[in-house]
Order: structure tokens, then sequence, then C-alpha cells
């Protein structure tokens, strides 16, 4: 096993792009999705991405959590390039680093919550016992206590995210990765995911990267990162007194 | 890891209650429709082969008429006793020489009445047939010279008009005929044609000459070579034997037939092993079928489980654990099918072996190959779809649509 040891030259900033850009396609269908992209995030921010669709937001994300690579540029992450590691170890730094929310969930089905929040254990290779307590532990930080053997099927919009929220926290990650968690929820359950959010923020010291088109999610960040056609357009510190 | 891995494996099986029982179901198909036909194809040749070697492969059978089968010519000449006696006398190496003449008659006891092959003969009969006596005795000689009302009665007879009761001394009666049973025939079972060869009232040829036939003719007969002579060489004797008795000139065909009860019993074998074949075919259609099931089955959920791996992807699992998981479901569920599908099948073919009485005869070849090709078409559906999803960004893996 091949671990990555992290340069401590500069421990404030997690991730820095420099120039990164992202096609899909070639010749005359290619699609430009990021245009050069240089961003900075350190330590404990609540980052949110906003641009309209298509501005290369989501794609950024994905970059970001090495869900994606991109086609061109440099991405640190925590002083590691990321772009000369192998798909391996991209992997370990997911397990390891990485927390995701998606907008669609992505829970698996037919699969209770508790079992959905212990999968990233499992994989890390947390015994049984420790991995039960901290998945248990963790839906009740989410406010799931009592929904433990409900499968997704059986929760609501607003429960199943916090589902994969718990699943996405349950490893204490250092950086966590939103794309639209309140996108397909309605305003009262979607400032519950936010204050939970923040929460994690403020009290576990979690860097958050959340991307949002809504305006309303957006000020509960404390910077806004606004993209538009592929580039930053816009990086201003959010007003909002935390 | 690995541990945690094959409990993945489990978890998924258990939770896709009707995937697994789809996918086990193709393979318990598949499996088991090849054991079953093969063995009992396979029970069927061997009983075929151990008639033959009951059998004897040293018998004749003399047979008026051109041939055997439909065309027989209206001027069929029937043979006399006298013929038999010259074919003992005259052809070298014969051990026996047994006159037969039979019909199907209605025969009856109390209240009881079952129909059976009445055959006129001699003692010669059961050494030709290379049957024994179980219960009683054989024609005496005089009963044989004077045509007495005996008879000697094979198991299925005696069971359907005797039931349970004494049958020893017992009178039974045959059309006209009233005649007392004095001995049962060792039971022998089917002959290769599927008939019951215990189905039978054996009375002295002079007896169903007069009472029954009303004449002195002989239908055929049943003549067995002594052994290590040749069978050919007594064929072709007793052809020769025949023509001259019945004064057939050069340009003249046969007007009998001297059949090898062996090249029958072989053409016989030769068919069932045909007929193996040909159920080993169908078999291998409903494996392949089964194998289609299963690649349905398996590739019908390659876009839920391509979501699935896109997130275990997403949340920190290797390439190489989600195939993992993958490879253990599908060898999980393909190995579960297979040993149901034997088990299964093994079961059939014990009771089908019973119902059609052939034996049954385990042929662990097949069963190897039905299990391991179910397996292998198990696996490699399961596995490759997965292996395509694994090998992507997990992203796209997410998107999969």
């Amino acid at each position: 096993m091949n671990m990555i040891a992290f340069s401590q030259t500069d421990i404030q900033s997690v991730i820095e792009l420099q120039g990164v850009t992202k096609i899909y396609g070639t010749g005359q269908a290619a699609m430009h999705a990021l245009r050069g992209i240089d961003l900075r995030i350190d330590e404990g921010e609540f980052v949110a991405v906003m641009g309209p669709s298509g501005s290369g937001k989501s794609t950024c994300m994905n970059i970001l959590g090495c869900l994606d690579t991109p086609t061109a540029g440099v991405y640190e992450f925590k002083g590691i390039q990321v772009g000369k590691l192998d798909r391996n170890q991209r992997t370990r730094l997911r397990r390891f680093y990485l927390g995701f929310v998606f907008q669609g969930y992505n829970l698996l089905n037919r699969t209770s919550a508790l079992e959905n929040v212990e999968l990233p254990l499992i994989y890390r290779g947390v015994p049984a016992s420790v991995r039960r307590a901290r998945a248990l532990k963790t839906l009740e930080t989410v406010g799931l206590k009592g929904w433990e053997s409900h499968t997704p099927g059986e929760l609501s919009g607003g429960q199943q995210q916090r589902v994969a929220i718990a699943r996405a926290i349950v490893t204490d990650p250092a950086v966590l990765f939103a794309d639209e968690p309140t996108g397909n929820l309605d305003t009262a359950r979607s400032r519950e995911i936010m204050d939970l959010l923040t929460g994690l923020n403020r009290d576990r010291g979690i860097t958050i990267v959340m991307v949002t088109h809504e305006p309303d999610m957006a000020v509960y960040a404390k910077r806004v990162v606004r993209f538009l056609d592929g580039l930053v357009e816009k990086d201003e510190q959010n007003g909002r007194p935390t | 890891m690995l541990w945690n891995t094959v409990l993945l494996a489990l978890r998924e099986i258990k939770r896709n209650v009707m995937r697994s029982v789809l996918t086990i179901l193709g393979i318990v198909i598949g499996v088991g429709a090849v054991i079953t036909m093969v063995t009992i194809g396979g029970g069927a040749t061997a009983q075929v082969k151990e008639q033959i070697a009951s059998m004897g492969s040293n018998l004749l059978m003399v047979t008026p008429g051109k041939r055997l089968g439909p065309g027989q010519s209206s001027n069929t000449v029937l043979f006399k006793v006298s013929d038999g006696e010259a074919i003992l006398r005259d052809v070298n190496s014969i051990a026996a020489v047994a006159p037969v003449s039979s019909k199907s008659i209605q025969a009856v006891f109390s209240n009881q009445n079952w129909s059976t092959q009445v055959t006129g003969s001699d003692n010669e009969y059961f050494r030709v047939t290379n049957r024994s006596i179980g219960k009683g005795r054989p024609f005496s000689d005089s009963e044989l010279r004077n045509g007495a009302a005996v008879c000697i009665v094979g198991e299925t007879v005696r069971k359907k008009l005797f039931g349970g009761q004494e049958s020893l001394g017992g009178n039974i009666r045959l059309e006209k005929l009233s005649c007392q049973v004095i001995g049962i025939l060792e039971p022998k079972g089917q002959n290769t044609m599927g008939m019951d060869q215990d189905d039978i009232v054996v009375i002295p040829l002079r007896t169903y000459q007069r009472r029954i036939s009303g004449n002195q003719d002989v239908a055929m007969f049943q003549v067995s070579v002594q052994q290590g002579a040749s069978t050919d060489k007594a064929q072709r004797d007793i052809r020769l034997l025949m023509r001259e008795r019945r004064h057939l000139s050069r340009s003249d065909d046969d007007n009998f037939n001297v059949m090898d009860m062996k090249e029958i019993a072989n053409m016989l074998a030769g068919t069932t092993q045909l007929l193996t074949a040909l159920l080993s075919a169908v078999a291998a259609v409903s494996l392949l079928v089964g194998g289609i099931g299963i690649m349905n089955i398996m590739l019908v959920s390659v876009t839920e489980r391509t979501r699935e791996i896109g997130i275990r992807l997403a949340i920190g699992a290797f390439e190489r654990e989600v195939l993992m998981q993958f490879l253990i479901e599908a060898v999980v569920l393909s190995s579960f099918g297979g040993l149901i599908g034997i088990v299964l099948s093994l079961t059939a073919s014990l009771w089908l072996a019973g119902v059609l009485r052939v034996p049954f005869v385990f042929n662990g070849g097949i069963v190897v190959i039905a299990f391991l090709f179910s397996a292998a078409v198990g696996v490699i559906f399961g596995y490759f779809p997965a292996l395509k999803a694994a090998r992507l960004d997990p992203i796209e893996a997410l998107r999969h649509e």
C-alpha cells in the first residue's frame, strides 16, 4: 500500500487549482466546461460555488472531489499533485479525506440507513462494533435517531439527504463536497440541511465546498465563488457574520 | 478486508431477492435439465446393454414369411414341429430349439381376468430365453406329449390373477382351456422393446395346438447356438436347411427369415444411444436458454448496478474491491443455483428411473460439466458488466442512466 505523504510547508491550503481546464469531446464537438480555473481553498472554509447551469461549477467540484480528472492544469490537495496520482491513490484520497453529498442522494437502494452510513467505514476497514457505534452516533447527529433501519424508499427526501450527509461525515473527512444538497428539497428542509452543514463547519472544523444555484443557500457560506462560462467570475467573502 | 467484501456481496444477494432468485432459477433449470436428461438417457442405454448381455448373443429366431414386419405375403407357409427337430438334428453347434406359438388371450381366475400372451412351447423355451422357474416345476415329458392342461405363469400374471393368494395348483381359464398352474417364472422385467416379459403364460405346445389354435402349426422357432460357436454360420446353415426342406429353387426367395437377436439388440442399443445424443442436445439447448436467462437478469440490472458501483467508488471503494464483491456475488449465486440444480436433477432422475424402470446411472462427468458451464455463464455475465462499470470515472458511473 502506497501511503500519501503530505507536505507540511503550507498547512493552511487544502485545495489549490492552477489553470485547470476540462474539455468534453474532441474536435468540432469539443465542449469546454472549464477554461482555466485558479482557486485556493483553505482549511475550515465554507465555500459556496454558484453560477448558472453549464458554467462549470459541478464539473469543477467533481474534479476537486477526485471523481473526475481535469484535461489540463494542476490540482494540489494538501500539497499533493492529484494529477500525478494513479487511480487507486485517488481512491485512497476519497476514502480517507473526502466526503460527498449529491443532489440525488445516491444512497444504496433497499439498504438501511445504518448500513448506508456504515459503508465508507467498511471500506476503511473499521471493525464492526466501532463501525456500528460511529454510524449510529452520526445518524443521531443528523437527527435521524430511530430511523436507522429504514431504507431510502421509506424515507423522505430530506431524510435521505441527511443519511447521505451522515454517510459523508461518518469518516470525519478533511473536506466535504456537496453538489446542490438542497436541490430536491423544499425551503424548510433546505434550511435544516444548511443549518446542519453550518454546524459541521463550525463545530467540527470540516472544510465544506458546496455547489448551489440558490442565493438563499449561498448566504450560509463564508465565501461565495461565482462561475461563468468555465471561469471564476467573482470570488468574495460573505458579509454575513459567523 | 476480503471478509468485508464477502459480507458486502452477501448483503447485496440478500437485498435483491428477486434478482438473486431469478439468477439461481436460470442456473437450476440449466443444470437440472442437462443432468436429468443425460442420466436418464444413460440409464436407458445401460439397460439395453444389460439386456443384450442377459439375452445372450447366441439367439436366432426363425420366422415364416419373407421378412419381419409388414408386407408378409399371404402364401406364408407355417412351420411344423418337425422343422425344429430337423434344425436340432441337422445343423451343427445348436444348443436348443424351442417351437413357439403364441396368442393374446384373456386369462381368468375366479372373478379376476387379465389379458396376457399365451405361449405354447416346451421346456427348451426356458433355456433358450434364459429364464428359470422360481417356484414349482417345469413341464413333465408326459404332459408335453399328451398336451396336458397345465401352465407356467409369469410374475405379472400371477399378481394380477392371484394377488396374495396361493397360485400353485390353481386353475386358470384360457378361452375354453382350463389349466392348472404348476410353476411360476422368475421375474425378468421389461425387455429391450419395453415389453413386460413377466406378462406371459406358457403351456405345452401340444396343448396350444389342440385347444387354442386348433392346428399343427408352429409360429416360429427360437434357436440358441452353442457357446463359442459362430451364430453367423448357424444362421447360414439353418437357412440352407429350410430352403431344402421347403423345396425352394435357386430363383426363389426365402419364404422364411432367420434373424440374429444380437443384431436387433445392437440396433436397439444404437437407437438408444442416438436418443441419448438427442436428449443431450436438447439438454444443451436448455443449458443455453438457462444461460441466456442468467445473462438477461445480469444485464438488465446493469444500470442500477452501475450506479451502485459509482456510489461505492465515490465513497472510497477500490476498483478491485468492487469487482471482488461482484465476483463473489456471481460465484455464490451460480454455485448455489448449480448445487440446487444438481440435487434436484439427481432426485428427479432417481424418481424417473423408478417410473420408467431404467437403472439409475450416475454420470459424474455431466454433473461437473453442467455445473461448470452454468457457473461460468453466471460469473461471466455477472462480472464483466461490472468490470466495465468499475473502470469508469466514478462520476460517469454515477450518471449512468
